[in-house]
């Protein structure tokens, strides 16, 4: 219940199953912002789900956990079962496959999550009217834009297709190593069109840029704050989104820890539960929860960074540094930047791989001597990815954890939320405008509906103003 | 012609769409290309305009038993996530990015459990798959896909 003298707004996509967001929003008499909080009802029985199969059914099961970023859970506990089975290093041909199907997955959900979900924001502008501000209105004004964010998707997809198999049940990577290398045709056939989705990523980078560079001044204080930041990082500082140890650094660019072994991160990370959520918030543990909270993703990912060893990548990192001279990018929006570098790095990755001999090796799987405990990490689209397993003696698991990227972001989403509805809320009335600006918000960080089923039945966006006696002021439905 | 089943196999009746699917790919049906995927997304209106039919079959939480079968009409839609296209959308995109001038339909088939994580179906669930799986084949062997478009989960085909 609210507080006294307190009502609550809550703006609430309606489903009848989980997996989706709401925002509420408490103002007091006056109209202040006391409190806003998005709720993502996080995925729960999975452990119970996993428990007891067999570790090597892992890597599959695991990706019914999101129907958006299958492959990133692929790997992450396919890594977490390379451990299991005592493998430390993969052959080159099973560690590049897996890098190529990785490098695929970014580049499609990169591709999806810019031309689609957000260029209508930024090409129309926050407060166009939404019957034009979609990927209609897209297609329909920029309609070569609208393509390539088709085309590099589909790109990204056979990459996933030639890699993984079948997209309902990617069986690619397994414990130990891959099931199938590429073959010179499958190599051929994305070669053939790389140059064009070399230049469509460098096109989006520029948009992207631009649209920060011009409209900076608005774009700075939008759902903006200071924060840590967190990823995975190689030994010498470049970024490396399949494999590294832990790096956090705060606002200033301050190194928290540096060159940890993710197998530990318990003894770095811990997560605070809160009564009103069903998603924890993760936390520095030698910082504490008030302060501890970090930012994962493309954000975090271009501020833990060095340099990327791409030279295009790593010529717009620069760019992207000078911004701040050199210190960590704290603007929201600059995430739509930061992802558009990740995504001209991993088509650039792609272009790397697929000229390099290994990847029509049958030196495929390595065997070692079987543990009984394993963690696997991977830097996934919208951030880093724990999974952790533990398996008994016969070879059954028996405890799973998982982090995914959108509970690492938990804390973050909540204070843009509230930052922009501090900024933008007029009275005791849910505007148009308000509402745009929340979901320009949340979008930034395409938070992972991760256990969202998806089912004929799904209602549009429904938001309710309640008094503090649970009494519906005002109701507003948008399509 | 296309089928696209999509829906979550691990999330119960949420399966339905990729089971249907399934089933029809054993069959072997010419003329029939048939995909499955969790969800539908934006690259899927490249393919659909390579086809004369897509018919989308997906689980319906709300709708009529054991099935229903509808024209699907192309709609703009924003989302404030990315992990979520409708049919109506992506047919948008197939005509207006593609010039499609492909014919769209959603097989809609009830299920009633959506949020545990197990991959088997409901007993109800399997019955209305079943029936959902004849008359789409009666349906192609009959072509007859706008009179069947009743909307309703009716069984005029079977």
């Amino acid at each position: 219940m609210a507080a006294n003298g307190l009502k609550r707004i809550a703006i609430e996509p309606v489903t009848r199953v989980e997996g989706h967001g709401k925002v509420s929003i408490l103002i007091d008499d006056e109209g202040h912002v006391q409190q806003a909080r998005l709720h993502i009802v996080e995925f729960r029985g999975f452990e119970r789900f996993v428990q007891g199969r067999p570790y090597w059914e892992v890597p599959v099961l695991v990706q019914r956990l999101c129907g958006i970023c299958p492959v990133s859970h692929h790997l992450a506990a396919a890594k977490a079962m390379d451990g299991i089975v005592g493998v430390d290093q993969l052959t080159p041909t099973a560690e590049k496959m897996r890098r190529l199907m990785h490098y695929g997955q970014t580049l499609q959900s990169h591709a999806l999550h810019f031309f689609h979900l957000v260029s209508p924001d930024l090409l129309f502008g926050f407060d166009a009217d939404p019957a034009i501000r979609n990927v209609i209105g897209v297609a329909k004004k920029f309609p070569d834009l609208a393509v390539q964010g088709v085309m590099l998707r589909k790109y990204g997809q056979e990459v996933i297709k030639a890699t993984a198999g079948k997209k309902i049940h990617g069986t690619g990577a397994i414990p130990g190593g891959i099931n199938k290398n590429l073959t010179i045709e499958e190599r051929d056939a994305f070669l053939k069109d790389m140059d064009q989705m070399m230049e469509w990523s460098k096109g989006a980078l520029k948009i992207a840029k631009d649209y920060t560079a011009e409209h900076l001044d608005d774009l700075k204080d939008f759902g903006s704050f200071d924060s840590n930041h967190l990823s995975l990082i190689r030994e010498d500082g470049c970024m490396d989104l399949y494999h590294g140890n832990l790096r956090a650094i705060d606002a200033e660019g301050n190194k928290i820890f540096d060159q940890v072994d993710y197998n530990n991160y318990l003894d770095y990370i811990a997560e605070e539960v809160r009564s009103w959520s069903y998603m924890k918030f993760p936390f520095i543990k030698s910082i504490g929860h008030e302060d501890g909270w970090y930012r994962v993703g493309p954000l975090a990912r271009v501020n833990t960074a060095e340099f990327i060893d791409t030279p295009l990548a790593d010529e717009a990192l620069k760019e992207f540094k000078a911004l701040t001279d050199g210190k960590p990018n704290n603007i929201t929006m600059a995430y739509h930047w930061a992802r558009m570098i990740e995504m001209l790095h991993a088509t650039e990755k792609i272009q790397i791989l697929l000229n390099d001999p290994d990847l029509q090796s049958d030196d495929l799987v390595v065997t070692g001597e079987r543990r009984e405990e394993a963690v696997g990490l991977i830097e996934a689209p919208r951030g880093t990815l724990f999974h952790h397993y533990k398996v008994d003696e016969n070879d059954q698991v028996v405890m799973a954890n998982l982090i995914v990227s959108t509970t690492n972001n938990n804390e973050p989403m909540n204070r843009a939320v509230k930052k922009v509805a501090e900024d933008y809320l007029d009275g005791q009335e849910i505007t148009e405008g308000l509402l745009n600006h929340i979901e320009v918000a949340i979008r930034a960080y395409d938070p992972c509906l991760s256990c969202a089923t998806h089912a004929m039945g799904r209602m549009p966006l429904v938001v309710t103003l309640k008094d503090m006696h649970g009494n519906e002021l005002d109701r507003k439905i948008k399509d | 012609m296309l089928l696209i089943g999509f829906g979550n196999p691990g999330r119960r009746d949420d399966g339905l769409g990729p089971a249907l699917a399934e089933a029809v790919e054993k069959m072997n049906l010419p003329n029939l290309t048939v995909d499955a995927d969790y969800q539908l997304n934006v690259e899927d209106a490249a393919v659909i305009a390579e086809h004369d039919v897509v018919v989308f079959a997906d689980a319906d939480a709300v709708g009529p038993e054991p099935y229903s079968f509808a024209a699907v009409t192309p709609k703009a839609t924003l989302s404030f996530s990315s992990h979520s296209v409708e049919p109506e959308a992506v047919m948008a995109l197939a005509y207006e990015l593609f010039k499609a001038d492909t014919q769209g339909y959603i097989l809609g088939i009830r299920g009633y459990e959506f949020d545990q994580f197990d991959e088997t179906l409901t007993d109800k669930a399997a019955g209305n798959l079943a029936a959902a799986i004849e008359f789409f084949v009666n349906l192609l062997r009959k072509s007859s896909f706008s009179e069947a478009a009743t909307g309703a989960g009716t069984a005029e085909l079977h």
